[in-house]
């Protein structure tokens, strides 16, 4: 497998040769920033494009055909229309904060594009308390939701800003707690060692029964994080218009629209890492000449396969289910979901205390 | 300049005049090279992505609806993001009749549009009145109280026709002028100057 | 009915009556909510049904016509109230023994400027606020400098007005407040997406709890009563087509028949057949979009795609005799415009085949759905003497147990040689409604079935006389829709276009129940119930 770091440090060592330590490093801060917006760019745009395909493809339709070859301009189009489309400054609304929501929903994914594992050593940071970091920084969401909401001067945005605030604070209990019973099998919050952890088999079959639990939890719990059907609440377009950002046009509007995509990822990226071995190819022991087969594919593109993998499971609940109505929402976490994860928590201690794992 | 669409013959198309015209009347001042290629790249960025308004009165509404299930399909064009709130639409499908108690929402759901806005009077009665022509509370033609783009004849118009009049949509923006020379909007803010609302300034 | 008529005129003297196709009782208004209370009460005449409340401008008087009915004994009655006075006209409400009589109260007044005394909410329905004039008065002036196209947005009161009479009998008029000042009030509609149209809610919530509804028509009122009474016969028909454009064949089919009665034509069987199997295979194609939209909006959008499969198919073999998708103008006075299309019994038996089908596949995606079962059972109950009372007809109805088709109770055309059954549930709920919607797919299948193979021949459409006359009278008919009662009412005087036309629309009852059977639910259940009562808001505004 190739080793990334080989490349980084390669990069590094150029860049040093020739100028100073403190300019090689703000100049690699920039190299990657700029990486990442493009990657960010990108990925937001393949998933707009990727849902709307495997949306046509559940309603038996075609989807984006047209633009570009199979319609794969469908979403640049979009964007760029978007870009220059009339940012509406409204009356009675909180300038300030009404300007600054889209951002921090937007920084809130960013930064959580920090400590994803990209591939063998291509991680742009990893923290020994890295998925810590991971969780804090998607709370910063809500923040920006609720800012929305409220600024917009609406009732429709308010009422969605306040079900978004409800639906998200209750729904990170069981993110946490779910991340929580891998970390305690992992043994460590590092990502990077959380999937080296995972070279000699995925977390979700290693830990069986509590990390399946754990797993399906954790998309129960992702999919309401990400606001995304069946728990589309804050948004639920035949209730609420469109929910907390009603009032948003223009790429503000755009923000929002890429950051719900972003966040798919994210969480896909995340349950990638924690139960699907991150970069890890697929081995299969014993199953030597098929292992170093897998060997030759890239991680990044073993990272970024699996999380689209899981994304469609993800995408495919928001087309097949109903909505759910918000008591029934707040209840499936506090009642369902909290003490079952609180439980499961329980039952991977012993077992990881008891040594019953693969 | 021939305004062409993906796999669709010139020829085929109705109303080559007029856009040609519209081309005519934008060309006039002429344009430099590097404005026109970025207006090149807009338009195209515009007219390939065209958002409707979720807006439907009548029957035309479910026409519309027809049009986004799979047998004709409008997500093919990209037009399939029906937005609910007109902050984030591009057009406005104006579908079945406008009565009076109506026209005061419509027009200020146009008034939401972000611009670029447009336009579609969908259907005989959006156009004219139709079949209500002789009512007392029907609008002769929504185009008494908003700008239109593109007049959509049928009651209700079938789904192709609706594809047909938002490629035209598509095809008059795609001749558009972002950076300077006339631009559309010079009329459109003409038609607003005449048709004034009290209480909103710009 | 001489029954009927025996006991009215024993206990109010004054009643006179006119034979008419449903009985008409006079009465003057001083005794008419005395009469009212007693024709709903008494046990032998039990009229607990209001079908409707025709405003009526007879040029030397105003007035109405109640038309009633027994759900328990079948019975009709009609009852005029009229009254003289063209300046301050008043008649007395009977909005405290039928709950819809409120709303239809409103109607009236709206169009006529009755007012009715005793009504607690006496504003317009239909027009704005300060709309000029009442439209259907013979003497209404049409000029457009009177009432512009204007873009200023509508005046808007918390308040509304009430006749009432104090204890010296004299009437006075009171203000009364719809929403208090602390009421957070949110606007829900003409524009949104899940009013199914531009219905508009005032919505009063409590966090996201409901707690009153004010319900606003009118963003589609086209005034087609009023075009109707400038057009000949026939000239009227092809606006059925566009009050319910998802069941445009059985309204079509009632005014035929409204005309047909009043002058006296028999149709062939042949198209009596026909008109049976388009309406049957209007039901089916309605019930699919209102399954798919009712998905859509509960937010699983896939389910419309799938029904609306299922509708293309119908809209096809519609087209390919009737020559348009929605709005056919496919029946005519004396029978049907075009003979049937050469393919259209092949196509109509590959389209029974694929039926079960699809509803076993809605069944399994939607119906059994842990998600929908929570959000629709026991959500938006409604009694059975509350949809009487409400006059909220068809699935909806049925769903509530009460067996109003009107194929069975008061069978036309063909309908009562068929074999089927009538579709009736009790739990009344929303997922009542929305299976009793389902199940009646089947049952017009059946009826389907039943004729496709034995369509008689003969002529489609008879001999009807170029410029068609009616004699003078008043007529009334109906004919289950697919979103319940529907009627014409027609009143002529003798000459080639109706002196009124009143069409009795399912959808308005529907609408306004909403207020009733939302309270204390939540935003999210106002969409469910108001999706499951499946109006269709041109039919409700005409």
């Amino acid at each position: 497998m190739f080793d990334f770091s080989l490349l980084t440090n390669w990069i590094h060592q150029a860049l040093t040769s020739f100028m100073p330590e403190w300019l090689a490093v703000t100049a690699e801060c920039v190299l990657i920033g700029l990486l990442l917006l493009t990657v960010y760019a990108l990925l937001a745009l393949f998933y707009i494009y990727y849902e709307r395909k495997v949306c046509a493809a559940f309603q038996c339709r075609l989807g984006p055909d047209r633009v570009g070859p199979w319609g794969l301009l469908q979403s640049f189009a979009d964007m760029f229309k978007m870009l220059i489309k009339e940012l509406i400054s409204l009356k009675y609304v909180d300038k300030f904060l009404f300007a600054l929501a889209p951002y921090l929903v937007i920084l809130a994914s960013m930064l959580c594009f920090a400590v994803l594992p990209w591939g063998n050593g291509l991680q742009v940071i990893d923290f020994n308390i890295g998925i810590f970091f991971l969780i804090a920084c998607s709370s910063i969401g809500v923040l920006g939701i609720l800012l929305a909401g409220w600024s917009s001067a609406n009732k429709f945005t308010l009422i969605g800003a306040l079900r978004s605030g409800a639906q998200m604070v209750s729904y990170e209990i069981s993110i946490g707690l779910s991340v929580v019973t891998m970390v305690v099998f992992a043994g460590s919050m590092s990502v990077g060692d959380i999937v080296s952890a995972q070279s000699d088999g995925w977390f979700i079959v290693k830990a069986h029964i509590p990390a399946i639990i754990a797993f399906l939890i954790y998309l129960v719990a992702g999919t309401a994080e990400t606001n995304r059907g069946p728990f589309d609440l804050p948004e639920a377009e035949s209730e609420l218009t469109a929910g907390y950002h009603t009032e948003y046009s223009g790429i503000h509007f755009g923000f929002f629209y890429l950051a719900e995509y972003l966040n798919l990822f994210i969480v896909s990226g995340v349950a990638t890492l924690l139960f699907f071995g991150g970069w890890m190819p697929l081995h299969i022991p014993g199953w030597e000449a098929f292992n170093s087969v897998m060997d030759y594919i890239p991680s990044v593109l073993w990272f970024i396969g699996k999380a689209i993998a899981i994304s469609f499971i993800i995408i495919w609940f928001k087309w097949t289910f109903p909505r759910l109505r918000i008591d029934q929402l707040l209840s499936l976490e506090w009642k369902y979901l909290m003490p079952i994860s609180l439980v499961n928590l329980v039952l991977m201690v012993l077992i990881v205390v008891y040594g019953i794992h693969l | 300049m021939e305004v062409t669409t993906k796999s669709m013959p010139y020829e085929d198309w109705k109303d080559n005049e007029y856009i040609e015209g519209l081309v005519k009347e934008l060309n006039d001042n002429g344009a430099n090279v590097i404005v026109g290629s970025l207006d090149k790249l807009i338009n195209w960025g515009r007219s390939n992505s065209v958002w409707p308004l979720t807006f439907a009165t009548s029957c035309c509404g479910i026409e519309f609806v027809s049009l986004g299930a799979a047998r004709y399909d409008m997500a093919r064009f990209g037009w399939e993001v029906a937005r609910s709130s007109p902050r984030q639409a591009d057009f406005m499908m104006v579908a079945g009749t406008i009565v009076k108690r109506m026209a005061p929402v419509a027009r200020r759901l146009y008034d939401q549009l972000a611009e670029p806005k447009y336009v579609i009077a969908c259907g005989a009665c959006a156009v004219s009145g139709g079949p209500f022509r002789k009512s007392y509370h029907v609008v002769m033609g929504v185009g008494k109280i908003i700008p239109v783009d593109v007049y959509l004849p049928g009651c209700p118009p079938r789904p192709e026709a609706m594809i047909y009049s938002i490629m035209q949509l598509s095809r008059k923006m795609k001749v558009e002028r972002f950076f300077g020379g006339v631009n559309r909007q010079e009329k459109q803010q003409e038609f607003l100057k005449s048709h004034p609302i009290e209480g909103i300034d710009d | 009915m001489a029954d009927i008529q025996e006991r009215i005129a024993t206990l109010y003297p004054d009643a006179t009556f006119e034979a008419a196709d449903i009985t008409v009782v006079n009465i003057p208004d001083a005794q008419w909510h005395s009469l009212a209370k007693t024709l709903r009460d008494d046990p032998e005449l039990r009229f607990d049904y209001l079908m409707t409340i025709v405003g009526m401008d007879w040029a030397d008087s105003l007035g109405c016509i109640y038309y009633l009915n027994s759900t328990s004994t079948g019975a009709h009655i009609s009852v005029k109230v009229t009254t003289n006075d063209r300046i301050k006209p008043m008649l007395h409400s009977v909005a405290d023994l039928w709950a819809i009589a409120g709303i239809y109260e409103r109607e009236v007044y709206d169009f006529f400027g009755i007012v009715f005394i005793n009504n607690p909410d006496m504003r317009r329905l239909f027009l704005s606020i300060d709309w000029k004039g009442f439209p259907l008065r013979k003497d209404y002036d049409a000029d457009e400098n009177l009432n512009p196209v204007t873009t200023e947005s509508e005046r808007q009161s918390d308040f509304t007005d009430t006749w009432v009479e104090d204890e010296n009998g004299k009437v006075v008029k009171k203000e009364v407040r719809v929403f208090g000042p602390e009421d957070f009030v949110v606007n829900i509609g003409p524009q949104h997406p899940a009013t199914h149209g531009v219905l508009r809610f005032r919505t009063a919530v409590d966090g996201e709890t409901i707690k009153k509804i004010d319900l606003y028509c009118g963003y589609i009122h086209r005034g087609v009563e009023k075009i109707a009474e400038q057009l000949t016969y026939p000239q009227t028909l092809h606006f059925m087509d566009r009050l319910d454009y998802f069941s445009a064949h059985p309204y079509h089919h009632c005014l035929c028949m409204t005309i047909e009665q009043a002058a006296g034509i028999e149709i062939s069987r042949r198209a009596q057949v026909i008109r049976v199997l388009m309406d049957e295979l209007s039901r089916i194609a309605s019930h699919c979009l209102f399954i798919g939209t009712y998905c859509m909006d509960l937010g699983a959008t896939t389910m419309l795609f799938y029904t609306l499969r299922v509708r293309e198919q119908i809209l096809d073999i519609m087209e390919k005799t009737c020559g348009a998708r929605m709005t056919f103008n496919y029946e005519c006075i004396g029978g049907v415009m075009q003979d049937l299309d050469p393919n259209f019994v092949a196509d109509v038996h590959k389209l029974l085949e694929v039926l079960p089908a699809n509803i076993k596949e809605y069944n399994k995606l939607f119906t059994g759905n842990v998600i929908t079962e929570n959000r629709l059972i026991g959500v938006g109950n409604l009694s059975r003497e509350d949809a009487i009372s409400w006059g909220v007809t068809g699935p909806s109805g049925r769903a509530s147990g009460w067996a109003c088709d009107i194929r069975k109770t008061d069978p036309y055309s063909i309908y009562s040689e068929l074999d089927f059954e009538e579709v009736v549930r009790t739990e009344g709920d929303s997922m009542a409604r929305f299976k009793v919607r389902m199940d009646e797919m089947v049952q017009s299948a059946r009826i389907i079935e039943q004729l496709i193979d034995n369509i008689p021949e003969g002529e489609i459409c008879v001999k009807v006389p170029k410029v068609l006359k009616l004699p003078k009278g008043h007529w009334c008919r109906f004919v289950e829709g697919c979103r319940g009662t529907f009627g014409t009412f027609i009143e002529s005087d003798g000459t080639t276009s109706p002196y009124r036309l009143k069409i009795i629309p399912p959808c308005l009852p529907a609408a306004a129940v909403v207020d009733h059977i939302t309270r204390g639910f939540k935003i999210a259940d106002l969409i469910t119930i108001g999706g499951s009562m499946d109006y269709i808001v041109p039919d409700i505004d005409r």
